[in-house]
C-alpha cells in the first residue's frame, strides 16, 4: 500500500496557527536534513524563508541588467538618432548635447529595470501557474487567510511517508494531510 | 545552526505605531480574520447599494459628456477650444499638469513612506495607487487630445518610420513622452504587483465560480510560498526604489515644459521643486477626498484612522508651505532680478486680467490651508474635506495663472490676447473629473481597496517571536 502511495504523493503538508510555529517547524525540518520542501504563508515572514535555508534571490541581478540595458539602449538610441542618422541644428547646440539625452536615459533605465525585475519575479516563482499540487488540499485554501503550512515533497531523499509524518508530528501542527498529484 | 538574538522584549509594531497620544494606525482587537473579512466582504458581500449606483451614474453621465466632446473634438480640431495665438496652451495643459500632479500623492505614499518605512501607509496605499493610475490616464488624455492630429500621437516615438524622421531629443516635451510613459507603465506595474497576494485571497473566499475564476487568473497561481514571498518583498522594495526617483523626475520633466522657454514666469530654476511640492499637496488633498467618504461607506474607521488622516494633513500643510516658499520666491526673483517683462508678469498677474484668479489661488492654497495648524481643525474630518476640496481647486488655478497669465502677455502688446474658454474646454475637464470617479467607483466594487496582506503584517499575532535559540 505504501509503495503504491508514494508516486501518487506530492508531500506531506502540516498547518500552523501562528508564524512563530510556522517558523520554527521550518527550521526544525531543515535541521533534520529535509531540503525539498516550502513554508506558505498569508503574508511574507522574512523568517520563514531564512529558515529554509533560502537567502539570496536573484531579483535585484535582474533589475540591475534591465536597468543598464534600458538606459545604455536609451542614451545609445538618442545618440544614433541625434548624431548619426537624423542630425537637427538645435539653436546651435552640439549634435551631441549629452545633458538633454539624460532624462530619457533616466526613465528608460526605471522603465527596464522594473519590468525586468516584475516579469524576473515572476518567473522565477514559476508564476503563472494556475494549478499546484498543495491545492489539493481543501485546508490550504486558510493560506490566503490566517493559517501557515509546511510541505515536505515527496521527492526529498529523506522522505519517508511513515517517518516524515511522525517528525511531522512532534512539530505540533493543528493538522497532517497527504498531498496528492 | 540557531543563530544567538538577544532575549530582550522587543516591541511589536502595534507598540512601536502607537505612541502616546496618537490615533493608532489599526484599531486594537483587529485579527487575521476580521482584516481579511473586512476588506474582502467590502466587495465580495456587500450589494450594491444606490448611493453607490447613483454616483456611479453621475460620474458616468460625465463620461458621456467626455466622450462627446472628444468625438466633437476630432471632428472640429482645437479649435472647439478657447485657445488661440498666443495662448496656444489652454485647459487641455492646466488639466494635464493638474491631474498628473495628483497621482504623485500614491507614489509618495506607496514608494517613498515604504523606503522610509512608515508602515502606517499600509492601510492607504492601495487605494492611493489607484488614485495615481487613474489621474495620470486623465493626465495622459489632454496632451493628445491637444495634438490637433491625436490619430498620430505614436509620432511622439522613436520608431523607423517610412519618412526617415526621428524625434528630437532636445525637447522637454518628448522627455514628457518618456517620463509619462514610463510613470504610467510602472505606477500600473506596482499596483498590479501588490494586487497578487490579495487577489489569491479573493479567489478563496469567492463563492461564485464565474469571480473565482476571474481572480484567480488574476492571481497568477500565487500561493503564498516563502521562496516567493523573498523574491516578492525584493522586487517590491526595488520597484519602490525606482518609483522614488521617478516621481520626482515627472514631475520635474513637467515643470521643464515651462522652465525651458524663455516666457515671463515661466523661466525659472524654483520650477522643479516648487511643482514636486505642488503635486504632492494635491495629491494628497485627493487622498483624503477619496479617503474620507470610502473609510465612512465601507466601515472601514479601524483600517483607516483619524492617525492616517492626521498625518495626510500634516503633509499638506508641509507641502503647501513649500508651495508658499515657491511663491514668495518668484515673486522676489521676479522683483529682483531687474528684468523688465518679469516685472511686468507679476504686475499683471496682482493687477491684471486674471488678477481674481491669482488671489483666489493665494486664498486657496496658501491662507486658508494655515488653519491646519490647529490641531482641533485638523482633528475634524469634515474641515479637512472642505479644506482637500479648496485645495484641489486652489492647484488647479495655479496651473492656469502659471500658463495663461503669462502666455496672454508676453514680450510684444501686438500680440497680446485674452484667453476665454469654451464650453467644450469645460466639458473635457468635467469630464475627466467623471471618468476619474467612475473609474474609482469601479475599483472599490472590483479590488480589494486596501492592502489585505500589508495590513495582516500590522497586527501583532503577525510578529515571529524569538525562539529561534533551542
Amino acid at each position: 500500500m505504501k509503495e503504491a502511495l508514494a508516486p501518487a504523493l506530492y508531500g506531506l503538508m502540516a498547518e500552523f496557527d501562528s508564524s512563530t510555529d510556522l517558523v520554527v517547524a521550518t527550521q526544525a525540518a531543515y535541521d533534520a536534513g529535509y531540503r525539498k520542501m516550502d513554508a506558505y504563508s498569508p503574508f511574507p515572514i522574512e523568517e520563514a524563508s531564512d529558515a529554509l535555508g533560502f537567502h539570496k534571490t536573484r531579483v535585484p541581478l535582474i533589475v540591475l541588467c534591465g536597468g543598464l540595458f534600458g538606459g545604455l539602449g536609451a542614451y545609445g538610441l538618442q545618440y544614433w538618432i541625434n548624431c548619426i542618422s537624423y542630425p537637427l541644428n538645435i539653436g546651435g547646440r552640439p549634435w551631441h548635447s549629452w545633458p538633454a539625452f539624460i532624462v530619457p536615459t533616466f526613465e528608460m533605465t526605471v522603465l527596464f529595470g522594473g519590468l525586468a525585475g516584475v516579469f524576473g519575479m515572476f518567473a522565477l516563482n514559476g508564476l503563472p501557474l494556475p494549478h499546484h499540487p498543495v491545492f489539493n488540499v481543501e485546508r490550504f485554501s486558510a493560506v490566503t487567510r490566517d493559517k501557515f503550512f509546511l510541505v515536505v515533497e515527496a521527492a526529498d531523499p529523506k522522505f519517508d511517508l511513515v517517518e516524515t509524518h511522525e517528525f511531522m508530528q512532534s512539530l505540533n501542527p493543528t493538522s497532517i494531510s497527504e498531498v496528492p498529484h | 545552526m540557531a543563530e544567538q538574538i538577544p532575549q530582550e522584549h522587543k516591541l511589536t509594531t502595534l507598540e512601536v505605531l502607537t505612541l502616546p497620544g496618537e490615533y493608532p494606525v489599526v484599531a486594537p482587537g483587529e485579527t487575521f480574520d476580521s482584516v481579511t473579512d473586512t476588506i474582502a466582504d467590502a466587495v465580495l458581500k456587500r450589494p450594491i447599494g444606490l448611493g453607490w449606483l447613483g454616483g456611479f451614474l453621475f460620474a458616468g453621465f460625465w463620461v458621456m459628456i467626455l466622450l462627446i466632446a472628444v468625438t466633437y473634438l476630432f471632428f472640429r480640431g482645437v479649435g472647439i477650444f478657447g485657445i488661440m495665438i498666443p495662448v496656444a496652451w489652454g485647459f487641455c495643459i492646466i488639466n494635464f499638469v493638474w491631474w498628473i500632479g495628483i497621482g504623485h500623492a500614491g507614489t509618495l505614499i506607496s514608494a517613498i513612506l515604504l523606503l522610509l518605512k512608515q508602515s502606517w501607509r499600509n492601510s492607504i496605499n492601495r487605494f492611493a495607487e489607484a488614485m495615481t493610475l487613474f489621474a495620470v490616464a486623465c493626465a495622459g488624455m489632454f496632451p493628445i487630445l491637444h495634438l490637433g492630429r491625436p490619430w498620430l500621437a505614436y509620432w511622439l516615438f522613436p520608431y523607423p518610420s517610412s519618412m526617415g524622421v526621428w524625434p528630437q531629443f532636445r525637447s522637454p516635451l518628448v522627455w514628457d513622452v518618456f517620463a509619462v510613459s514610463t510613470y504610467a507603465t510602472i505606477s500600473a506595474v506596482f499596483w498590479y504587483v501588490g494586487l497578487v497576494p490579495d487577489l489569491a485571497t479573493m479567489r478563496e473566499k469567492a463563492k461564485h465560480p464565474l469571480t473565482k475564476k476571474l481572480y484567480g487568473i488574476l492571481a497568477l497561481g500565487w500561493r503564498g510560498s516563502a521562496r516567493h514571498w523573498k523574491r516578492y518583498e525584493s522586487v517590491y522594495l526595488l520597484l519602490a526604489g525606482l518609483a522614488t526617483p521617478l516621481v520626482l523626475s515627472v514631475h520635474t520633466v513637467v515643470s521643464f515644459d515651462f522652465a525651458i522657454a524663455i516666457v515671463p514666469g515661466w523661466h525659472t530654476t524654483i520650477f522643479p521643486p516648487y511643482f514636486v511640492a505642488g503635486a504632492i499637496y494635491s495629491g494628497f488633498a485627493m487622498v483624503l477626498v477619496l479617503a474620507i467618504p470610502i473609510r465612512k461607506y465601507y466601515h472601514l474607521e479601524n483600517l483607516i484612522t483619524r492617525r492616517h488622516l492626521e498625518n495626510s494633513a500634516k503633509v499638506m500643510l508641509a507641502t503647501g508651505l513649500i508651495v508658499a516658499y515657491g511663491y514668495f520666491f518668484e515673486t522676489f526673483v521676479g522683483l529682483y532680478a531687474g528684468s523688465t517683462y518679469e516685472r511686468f508678469m507679476l504686475q499683471n498677474r496682482w493687477f491684471g486680467t486674471y488678477a481674481p484668479l491669482y488671489w483666489a489661488l493665494i486664498v486657496c492654497n496658501i491662507a486658508i490651508p494655515q488653519l491646519l495648524w490647529i490641531p482641533k481643525l485638523r482633528k475634524n474630518i469634515g474641515f479637512l474635506f472642505v479644506i482637500s476640496l479648496d485645495i484641489l481647486i486652489g492647484m488647479w488655478l495655479e496651473r492656469f495663472v502659471i500658463i495663461i497669465t503669462s502666455l496672454s502677455r508676453d514680450f510684444l502688446p501686438s500680440s497680446w490676447g485674452v484667453y476665454v474658454p469654451t464650453r467644450w474646454d469645460w466639458a473635457v475637464l468635467l469630464g475627466t473629473v467623471g471618468f476619474f470617479s467612475a473609474c474609482m467607483y469601479l475599483f472599490i466594487r472590483i479590488m480589494p481597496s486596501i492592502s489585505i496582506f500589508e495590513m495582516r503584517t500590522l497586527l501583532p499575532e503577525a510578529e515571529v517571536a524569538e525562539v529561534h535559540a533551542k
